[in-house]
């Protein structure tokens, strides 16, 4: 099976008037055809910022270090041309539809067609028209919804949107920014449904970036979680769900019910404190402040991520221990 | 699952009727405005402490029959409500009073005056709104780089700066000359006195006439539509959908023209409304420091006198302009932003 | 952001003493904010500037030449060694008018402000804070105002209460209230849906008590901001209708120098030193609180920091 993406050592950081903040510290990662890779982590993880690289879309600001290879072509140092080609058509974005990622003032069906156009400008107005009618109804929104505009959507109708408009040009590959954040519980399950039928039908590979680790586990093949730029464990979602290594996976998936309330979803259950400021990480093991079994060994360096069983890295060095 | 297909999409019909909704409800708005301009027009000078005939007809009348005929000339020997009617009938039919001073209907003084005042003050608009806004657009898009920071200073000092003052540099240099440069325009007037004015060379010479008080209108004004503009769209450069634009594979220019721009206009527009009322103020100024025969000048030289029903009528025209101008902004932007009309 | 855990006491602080340092940290962390702000900090400086020209006049110039019968100088002369910047047409030098004339600018501007943000607030607070037709009436007739050409409207106003420093700030006064009110509104309406509003309201809070113990102290550092926008406003405002001849007729202004100067025809006899000054002075003034304004605004308004 090819491979959609791949990330070799990735790192990120940010040049702001206080400093270097280093947003990614070095994940690798790879999507194949008709995979559902997640990343699970809270907010200000890293995840946000890794997804911004795969069609070079981070802020000005942000220099990035290592390989981003999109359908074989590295990103990074891709032509202005080849890379507009890329975007959309080869690999798009669905991003949070329910926040501001439409344009207010355009109706629904001219934002779909609109990569479309630009894409493919010899396809005539009327196929246009009918491809977009067709994505709607893939995306389970009537055709009529074409003439709408944002602000007469609901939130799970505006991410239904948002998904319509990435398969607008049939990319290979597609990158879900927190598709499901935002939306109550019902909605959630529909789109993760359409999510995984469409991934089925299209053969597309499909990478999830999401904070909440019970939404991941039901849609992905593989999950890697984030802490403080690294990843700090990956494997089968199933596996990483029901039998965490480490302890912040284990907090993660230990927050989320499957039916529960909603505020547990946005914070890891007992897990008490913040995510470490970029700017000042700490000595040693990034987690270990927070971490139930930290131990004085933690605070000497950085736990390297290794595979304490086949196809299970995790970054901790009191695996198996007691 | 009823809660996800939730609404019908509105009918084409229905939108249309919601912007004819949309429209009625700005009209009755400007309407209401409309009375209460009326009402505050009539009370003004019925502010004056003691005999406003006395006041009004000031040194004029002399004799008590003199005061009794002005008093029932003008209804101020009846009661306040009666005179609230005769003042409505009045306005309605176009009788604003006599000028002290010219000794012509206030009405007919207006419409004579109307005209300058009207292309001085549009073209100065005009000019004003393409050149800020385009100033503001490449400002903000090239944020913090030398346009920027160039523009933003010159902007702010203009904005800084009474209008009439650059109108009186301005004359100074280009109409006067400084020093061993001879001025090349006419110093003031709308019109040199020995030309026909409808001919081709009247017009060219009307034109030559009123190009200082029209760069001195324009320097003023765009100040102001080039920061709300510059400062309207860095609002939206920040915004998400523009990220999704460039996701999709958009060429930059497009994404500032379709997107960007095209959203950041909104509230340009309603900021700009806003700004009528220094456009007529601006208009009295420049009319005053050029010579130009317009409304402008008009309420100027009611000042001396004072010539009350002059600046009364002269008032309920800038104050009914502004209201039908910004009649004209709130339908535009009716059309341009769909979220205002459900 | 983590709490910071505070040094352990001896004993706990008083309420008093607690909001005395809190609001002391939050001063100096206003005033970092600002300082960062080189154009709100040059905007300081010139008016600091100014506001010492203003009360120390009388000790820069000799307030003698503002007398007429006094003026000694010959008729619109140039700069020379004795008078730095020639003499009006009266003779009298236009330094010493320059100077006291900056007094009229700022009182006028100052005062103006204030009675504009005395009635702008009680209208925009009401308006914004009750509910039922007068906070609706209040908002409409804050909006019909604000429709008004306020030269037109001045010009009416200050020939029928007269000319003198007092009428002419009232009338820019009456003529600027409602941008304030306007501001003040929306600041109070976004106000009175917060949490700790609906709180103070459970545990019985009376709607004064609301408003004056909650919202205005919300609402005043928006205010503040709006207050030095304003002023530059007012200031503007004044010269023109001093210009118009509408100023007090006892005193020397800026905008009356320049009304002197164009009735004389200072243009076309190239008495440039009778133009330019007063015109850059009112620049200058005006600029400043402009940018000290934009700065405050930075400086309280989150939303807009990112400028």
């Amino acid at each position: 099976m090819s491979e959609l993406l791949v990330m070799r050592d990735l790192h990120v950081a940010y040049r702001t008037g206080e400093g270097r903040l280093p947003a990614v510290r070095g994940v690798d990662l790879t999507v194949h055809e008709g995979e559902v890779v997640g990343v699970a982590g809270e907010s200000g993880c890293g995840k946000s910022t890794l997804v911004s690289t795969v069609l070079r879309l981070q802020p000005k600001n942000a220099r990035v270090e290592g390989e981003v290879v999109v359908l074989g072509e590295d990103v990074r140092t891709m032509r202005w041309g080849d890379l507009r080609a890329l975007r959309w058509a080869g690999a798009s974005i669905v991003f949070q539809g329910a926040l501001h990622s439409l344009n207010p003032v355009h109706r629904i069906g001219r934002q779909i067609a609109e990569p479309i156009q630009v894409h493919e400008p010899d396809l005539p107005e009327d196929a246009v028209r009918r491809r977009v009618d067709d994505l709607l109804d893939q995306v389970g929104l009537s055709a009529s919804r074409s003439r709408s505009y944002p602000h007469q959507l609901s939130g799970g109708q505006k991410q239904r949107v948002m998904i319509a408009m990435a398969l607008a040009c049939r990319p290979k590959l597609i990158v879900a920014d927190e598709p499901t954040t935002a939306l109550d519980v019902m909605v959630q399950a529909q789109i993760l449904d359409l999510l995984r039928d469409l991934v089925h039908d299209l053969d597309v590979g499909l990478l999830i970036i999401s904070h909440d680790l019970s939404v991941l586990a039901d849609v992905c093949d593989r999950v890697l979680v984030m802490y403080a730029g690294r990843v700090v464990e990956a494997g089968r979602a199933d596996e990483v769900f029901s039998d965490p290594l480490h302890p912040y996976s284990a907090a993660l998936s230990g927050a989320f019910p499957r039916v529960g309330d909603p505020a547990a979803r946005y914070a890891p259950a007992g897990l008490a404190g913040d995510p470490p400021d970029p700017r000042e990480l700490p000595q040693g093991c990034s987690f270990a402040p927070r971490c139930p079994r930290a131990v004085d060994r933690c605070l000497e360096a950085e736990p390297p991520l290794v595979e304490v069983r086949p196809g299970r890295p995790v970054a901790c060095i009191r695996v198996g221990e007691p | 699952m009823s809660q996800v297909i939730a609404s019908q999409p509105a009918p084409p019909v229905a939108r249309r009727k919601s912007y004819g909704r949309y429209v009625g409800a700005k009209v009755l708005g400007a309407l209401g405005s409309l009375v209460f301009v009326l009402v505050v027009n009539f009370f003004l000078f019925r502010v004056l402490p003691g005999d406003p005939a006395r006041t009004l007809g000031r040194d004029r009348l002399k004799s008590p029959q003199d005061l009794a005929n002005f008093r029932k000339e003008y209804g101020l020997d009846q009661s306040l409500p009666h005179q609230f009617l005769t003042y409505l009938q009045n306005t309605f039919t176009g009788h604003l009073g006599d000028s002290l001073r010219y000794r012509v209907p206030v009405s007919h003084l207006i419409e004579q005056r109307l005209w300058p005042t009207l292309l001085l003050v549009g073209t100065s608009t005009i000019l004003a709104m393409l050149l800020g806004i385009w100033i503001g657009i490449v400002g903000a898009w090239n944020r913090g780089r030398t346009f920027d920071r160039t523009s933003t200073g010159i902007t702010l000092t203009l904005y800084s700066m009474p209008e009439w003052w650059l109108g009186l540099l301005l004359i100074a240099v280009l109409g006067v000359g400084l020093g061993p440069l001879h001025g090349i325009f006419p110093t003031g007037q709308l019109h040199s006195s020995d030309v026909d004015v409808t001919s081709l060379k009247g017009v060219l010479d009307t034109a030559w006439h009123l190009v200082l008080p029209v760069t001195t209108l324009t320097l003023a004004y765009l100040a102001e539509y080039s920061l709300v503009m510059r400062s309207s769209l860095l609002d939206e450069i920040g915004e998400d959908y523009l990220t999704t634009a460039r996701a999709k594979g958009l060429r930059d220019v497009y994404v500032r023209r379709r997107h960007a721009v095209r959203n950041a206009l909104l509230p340009t527009t309603t900021v700009s409304a806003l700004s009528f009322g220094f456009v007529v103020s601006g208009a009295i100024t420049i009319e005053t420091v050029f010579s130009i025969p317009g409304l402008g000048l008009l309420s100027q030289e009611a000042l001396s006198t004072p010539d009350y029903w002059v600046l009364q009528g002269t008032f309920l025209v800038a104050a009914a302009g502004v209201i039908l101008a910004n009649l004209v902004v709130n339908l535009v932007y009716g059309l341009l932003d769909p979220r205002v009309r459900t | 952001m983590t709490a910071t855990d505070s040094p352990p006491t001896a004993a706990p602080l008083s309420a008093a003493a607690l909001t005395r340092r809190r609001r002391a940290a939050s001063l100096r962390r206003n005033w970092a904010l600002f300082r960062s702000h080189r154009s709100g900090l040059f905007g300081l400086t010139l008016l600091l500037l100014f506001v010492l020209l203003a009360v120390c006049a009388p000790l820069l110039v000799d307030p003698d030449g503002l007398d007429l019968t006094k003026a000694t100088g010959t008729v619109l002369q140039h700069p020379t060694q004795k008078y730095w910047l020639g003499t009006d047409d009266s003779g009298r030098p236009i330094l010493t008018l320059l100077i006291f004339g900056s007094r009229v600018s700022l009182f006028v501007g100052l005062f103006a402000t204030l009675i504009s943000m005395v009635i702008g607030t009680v209208v925009g607070l009401l308006s914004g804070f009750l509910e039922g037709w007068g906070a609706r009436i209040l908002f409409r007739i804050t909006e019909w105002f604000l429709v008004l050409p306020f030269l037109p409207l001045a010009l009416i106003l200050a020939t029928v209460l007269g000319r003198g420093l007092f009428n002419i700030s009232l009338v820019i006064g009456i003529t600027s209230w409602p941008a304030t009110a306007l501001l003040i509104r929306s600041q109070a309406l976004s106000i009175r849906e917060r949490p700790y509003l609906e709180r103070a309201r459970v545990l019985g809070a009376g709607r004064w008590h609301q408003i004056t113990r909650h919202a205005l102290p919300n609402v005043m550092p928006m205010v503040f901001a709006n207050t030095t926008l304003t002023v530059a406003a007012a200031i503007l405002t004044e010269t023109t209708l001093s210009f118009l001849g509408l100023g007090d007729p006892t005193r020397v202004s800026w905008g009356s120098m320049l009304d002197s100067a164009f009735s004389v025809g200072a243009i076309t006899t190239g008495a440039w030193w009778y133009i330019v000054p007063p015109g850059v002075c009112v620049v200058l003034v005006v600029l400043a609180f402009t940018l000290v304004g934009q700065a405050l605004e930075d400086v309280f308004n989150p939303r807009l920091r990112e400028r």
